[in-house]
């Protein structure tokens, strides 16, 4: 008895202590991200700062009116679409070849893959200025075969290309978690599925596609995440104002934030952050789904 | 026969995606060592390719080009000792990153810590909020950002762009899944010889998540040294800017010196990341093993 109870007063003082523990993250979270958000709540709904009439929804209102906005949510959103599904195929083909018994060297593959997270953004983007640009390799050899040239990141291509570069940047990381999780699956189910005689594409769909559901969860975020970094490059290749294909969100708030609209700010910030949250929120139920269902 | 030709092709294009991705940096680090003559004659454009009738010649097109036709360090010469703005502009870098790794590592690992023994109720959407407040975009995170700079006069200050560096709920993240790791019979083993929270936090949890820890400080490392949203937008003095705004601004004004800068200003990353690959490979991998 008397250990029980002291096991108790331990764990009262842990919860006390953990929250010591916890203190300064949250204090920070909470003020640099949190609070001025709910904060900015307030510009959402006046006309203006310094007037400070309330006018309800008429901010989010004219957003959704704003044809740069509604431009800009849809390439974003077609981007990501796009994106994020490749870069997850590519990565799983080259973690499930990277896997094989044969290759003895895969830590030197690895290390190779996640090269592109090394390199300073503005080499990488002047490295593809160069390789896409009017006067760039690319056209240089379309010109040597006698083909017409293409001034790519003023077409319809500006999307492909942005995400070949998204890709080029992204799919290492994804193949090193990729790798993981394949190393993770135990190698019995593989031979009891060899006796069994089951084919490629069974033990494919039947062992690994299912052990690899929870890193693919994780893949997905990160994936997410790193499809908005993409602006960066973006940015620096095509500036300011891109082709409208390119043209995301982030184009629009840098934008507004050299004006320094505080409602169209806060009002776009509120709709890309409702967005997300919905999103993660699908993601979760969805996974927790999905787990449920392996446990059983 | 047929596994080994299907084992060659596989070889074949692992070594191609792995030149693939290597390939800009071995360009940037050989094109460094061009003159500036080189670099002008093959990355400047003399004549559009537009007129009607097209006026082609093989001389319009930039040059891509891996060997230079006399090794030079004459660029690296002009970045470190000549003009000085790169070194104070990798200073600046430095002042900016060194405070977010730190405090980030810092900050993350306790509250990690909490949250992975902690039971109270509520935690979970927390953790919701966090991992939201994680995926949020630059542009979405530097709206309360900039509010809140604005209110305690920091804009123009570092401190605008440290504090939230340091906030990032990225790092709760990741060092949480390192720590629900280390195994519950060393820190109970602990709690009964009396040790507490404290003791077991330094003693046990930070010494037995140190691979992630290194993980998370060449993470950050990597993502704020090549920050380039937050100054855009909080540094208006433009000798206070990091080398990674300046850099960009480089490749048009002055061509010869960016490949040597770039080099210069990607060397602390590539030592960091050489030193620490195998933690890096490993904090990615269990970063991811259990979302």
């Amino acid at each position: 008895m008397k250990i029980i109870k002291t096991f108790r007063k331990l764990q009262r003082e842990d919860t006390f202590a953990g929250f010591l523990f916890l203190l300064p993250s949250l204090c920070g979270v909470l003020l640099f991200f949190i609070i001025p958000f709910i904060g900015g709540l307030y510009y959402a709904v006046v006309d203006s700062p310094i007037n400070g009439h309330f006018v309800g929804l008429k901010n989010f209102i004219n957003l959704l009116h704003n044809d740069a906005f509604l431009k800009a949510s849809a390439n974003t959103s077609l981007f990501t679409m796009l994106c994020v599904p490749l870069n997850i195929c590519i990565s799983l083909i080259l973690a499930l070849m990277l896997n094989n018994r044969f290759i003895k060297n895969s830590n030197r593959f690895r290390m190779l893959f996640i090269a592109p997270l090394v390199i300073p953004v503005a080499s990488v983007a002047f490295f593809w200025q160069l390789i896409f640009d009017n006067n760039g390799t690319l056209n240089y050899f379309l010109y040597r075969l006698g083909a017409t040239t293409v001034d790519w990141m003023k077409t319809d291509w500006s999307r492909t290309i942005i995400i070949i570069i998204y890709l080029w940047k992204n799919v290492g990381y994804n193949v090193v978690l990729y790798l993981s999780a394949l190393s993770n699956i135990p190698i019995e189910y593989y031979e009891s599925a060899d006796i069994d005689g089951a084919p490629g594409y069974q033990k494919f769909f039947n062992i690994t596609f299912i052990y690899l559901t929870p890193s693919s969860f994780f893949v997905f975020i990160i994936s997410i995440i790193n499809s908005f970094k993409v602006f960066r490059e973006t940015y620096l290749i095509a500036g300011q104002y891109p082709h409208e294909n390119i043209y995301f969100l982030q184009h629009y708030m840098n934008n507004i934030f050299i004006s320094l609209d505080y409602q169209k700010l806060t009002s776009a910030a509120y709709m890309m952050a409702a967005a997300i949250t919905i999103l993660v929120f699908i993601l979760f139920n969805y996974q927790k789904k999905i787990s449920t269902h392996f446990t059983q | 026969m047929k596994k080994q030709a299907q084992n060659i092709t596989i070889v074949f294009i692992l070594n191609l995606f792995a030149f693939i991705f290597t390939f800009p940096m071995f360009f940037t680090v050989l094109n460094s060592f061009m003159s500036n003559e080189e670099i002008e004659d093959r990355y400047s454009v003399t004549a559009a390719i537009n007129y009607d009738p097209p006026n082609i010649a093989d001389n319009h097109f930039m040059n891509i080009g891996l060997i230079p036709d006399e090794v030079t360090i004459k660029q690296y010469y002009i970045v470190l000792i000549e003009k000085t703005q790169y070194l104070v502009m990798f200073w600046n870098s430095i002042k900016i990153v060194l405070p977010v790794i730190c405090g980030q590592i810092i900050v993350s690992c306790m509250a990690a810590y909490s949250f992975s023994i902690l039971k109270f109720r509520g935690k979970d959407s927390l953790f919701f909020i966090y991992i939201v407040v994680m995926l949020m975009p630059f542009q979405v995170t530097l709206v309360p950002n900039y509010i809140i700079a604005a209110k305690l006069h920091l804009v123009g200050s570092y401190l605008s762009i440290i504090f939230p560096g340091i906030f990032n709920t990225f790092g709760v993240f990741l060092l949480r899944q390192y720590i629900s790791y280390i195994p519950n019979t060393y820190t109970e083993a602990a709690k009964i010889d009396g040790a507490g929270c404290w003791n077991i936090f330094a003693n046990i949890i930070v010494p037995m998540s140190k691979t992630g820890i290194a993980a998370l400080a060449i993470l950050t490392f990597i993502d704020n040294w090549n920050m380039v949203e937050q100054p855009l937008i909080f540094i208006k003095d433009v000798l206070k800017e990091p080398l990674s705004i300046y850099l960009s601004a480089l490749n048009e004004k002055e061509k010869g010196v960016a490949f040597a800068a770039s080099v210069f200003y990607m060397l602390p990353m590539l030592l960091s990341f050489l030193y620490w690959e195998d933690h890096l490979v490993e904090g990615i991998e269990l970063s991811g093993i259990k979302a």
